[in-house]
């Protein structure tokens, strides 16, 4: 099977410049980095769909010369599920920009406060929590002592 | 006859769902009517689940080719022993889900959030996943993928809220990539053998070089070991379903990873057996189990020390699939179905907790046991399962992947046993731990360790200027919003208002608490339970019928013979 060239870089042009914005912080060039890389995979569908032919209409022409149709209907699908993903990812951004004044992916509340913790040189507040003391405060080791008793 | 008749059934789970997201959504306007045609509906597909695992039991797979086109033309769906029992599972986990999120919401909390666009959301979600066990191609899976994720972003971002939002993007953004994905390797599949339907792709991926059909079976399971949050690929899953409202919490840790355990199972056995991949999945199955379960002891959250456990159970189900023997795969199976329940009802009683103490920070609440003895029950007993203990299925589960891995008998799998049971601890202890600090001491204890965190004004600055936080913090606020981590800001606010009112000692005083838990939240928590311990008592006619699925999976030909037809 001979390859189109031209499709293949150009698909490769695609992914690349889309996973670069990927890589970015503002949800709308993530989302324009999606798109990018949306767009070079369908063009790779059309690469593994095999040469150019004609329309595949039964009686118009030869059967060799027809181009494969699935790949089409496929890659029809796909855009058609791409759309939808886009709309409701700008509307995602744009309810984020309406609540914080950007649209930038912010970090985890819980992660940050493991890693601060991680850099205090600290365990985690649990475990703290059931040992009854802090990693810094070794003294009073009896707070869980009176677990069975009643108030 | 019969057989015509039976194999009509095939489709229902997709299309009463489909037609039933369509006529809620026109209904919503009349919540009423729209509870009865959603609580109809899966109740139908549970019984149309059952009905279909008989069948496939004792008739092999049921297959439809959609529109009537002949065999190897159209698109197939097909009905096998594994695909009808996640389909009954997933049927059961869903109403129940539903039955719940309506007791929630009667009782009138999330007033704000969008209550007609819930129910044909959530019918949308069980007709992807439906679809994803019945898909009988690659390409119908990647609709079924698309179907169900789109519902779980409307679901997971529902309301619209900071935190979802936050939440969601992650979600969406790792899904879109992990879809691209799947689209490279439909193109590299479809280019390399001319076929996406798996009876097809099982015959002619013989006949391709094996150096393609590696590359081929790399892409296809890096894009479901995505969607499984397998490590290192499960990162996205600890950051994004915590935040989401309980029973929707629930049914994503449920069902949505199941759904690429399943995708995993059924591409290792029908389209590449025999494959040196095996030793790679085993290998991830290690790394998954024990990194989540430390991940879990790590947490302060019970909904985040649960998705850390999800995570690391994972690692079980792949685990099983990796020892790619009949009673690895048995094992697998049923582990599967035994975590779609437990998982789902213990982020169920979750949800209770939030209800019954405000919080789920183990930080905040304790005492929960005394307060409310049937919230402690509800949590205990799938908590233990979920460890693994005697005599539930938890443990069952388990004992059959060990004894699996240990039939291997490689130091691979040796390894991975010793690993499974390690995680097996690890599980108890983290969820011991979470029982100790929630249910079992006294809010007075709570408390006054609260007051005792390590956030003290005095080290908050210090840490602060140590660690750049200030410059994370300004960063944030030039942003305009109010970011903080959450526990540093509890830590200060009981340092500088000693915010009594904020924690359970005190609102068990005032009465601010509901004092009852909702009868619409608590019936099917407990039958949701009830159905994972009757798991339990059907242990043995299930492991059965699990071992039938397997060595139909190892054999390949009823479920080859069956889509094309027995001549081939």
């Amino acid at each position: 099977m001979s390859a189109n060239l031209t499709l293949i870089l150009t698909a490769s042009f695609l992914c690349g410049t889309g996973v670069y914005l990927i890589l970015e912080r503002s949800l709308t060039r993530v989302l324009v980095g999606l798109l990018m890389l949306g767009n070079g995979v369908h063009l790779l569908f059309m690469v593994a769909s095999g040469p150019a032919g004609d329309p595949p209409i039964i009686g118009s022409t030869p059967t060799e010369d027809m181009s494969d149709p699935l790949p089409q209907a496929m890659v029809l699908t796909a855009i058609v599920i791409a759309l939808g993903t886009t709309a409701f990812l700008l509307a995602m951004a744009h309810r984020s920009w309406q609540l914080n004044g950007h649209d930038d992916v912010q970090d985890d509340d819980e992660d940050a406060a493991i890693r601060l913790l991680a850099q205090a040189d600290e365990a985690s507040d649990s475990h703290d929590l059931f040992q009854g003391q802090t990693a810094d405060d070794p003294g009073d080791e009896d707070t869980f002592e009176e677990e069975g008793s009643t108030p | 006859m019969s057989d015509v008749s039976m194999s009509t059934l095939v489709p229902l789970p997709v299309v009463l769902t489909l037609l039933g997201a369509g006529a809620t959504l026109m209904l919503s306007r009349r919540p009423q009517a729209q509870r009865f045609v959603t609580i109809t509906i899966l109740a139908a597909v549970a019984v149309i689940a059952a009905v279909l695992m008989v069948q496939a039991d004792s008739n092999g797979p049921q297959v439809l080719w959609l529109g009537g086109w002949a065999s190897p033309l159209g698109i197939a769906l097909v009905a096998d022993r594994l695909s009808a029992l996640m389909l009954l599972v997933s049927a059961v986990v869903t109403l129940m889900v539903l039955l719940y999120s309506l007791g929630q919401r009667m009782t009138g909390e999330e007033a704000g959030a969008p209550l007609s666009i819930y129910h044909p959301t959530f019918l949308v979600l069980v007709a992807g996943v439906s679809n994803a066990f019945l898909a009988g191609d690659l390409f119908n899976l990647f609709v079924a993928f698309e179907m169900l994720l789109f519902a779980s972003y409307v679901l997971l971002t529902l309301g619209g809220t900071e935190a979802r939002i936050r939440a969601g993007t992650i979600y969406v953004v790792v899904n879109m990539l992990s879809s691209s994905l799947f689209l490279i390797s439909l193109a590299a599949v479809y280019s390399a053998t001319g076929s996406l339907n798996f009876a097809q792709l099982a015959v002619r991926l013989g006949e391709i070089p094996d150096g393609t059909a590696l590359m081929l079976q790399l892409l296809l399971l890096t894009t479901f070991a995505i969607k499984a949050a397998i490590f290192p690929l499960s990162f996205w899953l600890p950051d994004s379903y915590p935040t989401a409202p309980a029973p929707v919490t629930a049914v994503f840790a449920g069902l949505l990873t199941k759904v690429g355990v399943y995708a995993i199972l059924r591409i290792q056995t029908l389209l590449f057996p025999d494959s040196p991949l095996s030793g790679l999945l085993m290998w991830a199955a290690l790394a998954t189990m024990v990194v989540g379960i430390l991940g879990a002891i790590a947490q302060s959250d019970i909904k985040r020390m649960l998705s850390f456990t999800l995570v690391s159970h994972i690692g079980y189900m792949v685990f099983g699939i990796g020892l790619a023997t009949g009673a690895g795969f048995s094992g697998a199976i049923f582990y599967v179905a035994h975590h779609i329940t437990i998982q789902t009802a213990l982020f169920l009683v979750v949800g209770l907790i939030e209800r019954r103490a405000g919080s789920t920070g183990l930080i905040r609440i304790g005492g929960l046991a005394r307060l409310s003895p049937l919230l402690a029950i509800l949590f205990f007993v799938p908590a233990m399962n979920l460890a693994g203990i005697p005599p539930m299925s938890g443990f069952i589960g388990k004992v059959g992947l060990l004894q699996a891995g240990l039939e291997v008998g490689t130091p691979l799998s040796y390894t991975l046993v010793a690993a499974g049971a390690v995680t097996s601890l690890l599980t108890l202890y983290a969820v011991a731990k979470t029982w100790g600090l929630a249910f079992w001491r006294t809010p007075e204890q709570a408390h006054e360790m609260m007051r005792a965190l390590p956030g003290l004004e005095d080290d908050l600055d210090e840490n602060q200027h140590r660690h750049g936080f200030v410059i994370h913090r300004q960063h944030v606020h030039v942003a305009g919003t109010a970011f903080g981590t959450r526990e540093l800001d509890e830590a200060r606010r009981v340092v500088d208002v000693d915010a009594p009112d904020r924690d359970l000692h005190q609102r068990l005083r005032d009465g601010s608490l509901p004092s009852r838990l909702p009868l619409g939240m608590v019936v099917p928590t407990a039958a949701l339970i009830g159905f994972s311990l009757a798991l339990t008592l059907v242990a043995g006619p299930l492991y059965g019928y699990t071992d039938r699925a397997a060595h139909a999976l190892l054999e390949r030909t009823p479920y080859i013979s069956s889509v094309l037809g027995s001549d081939s």
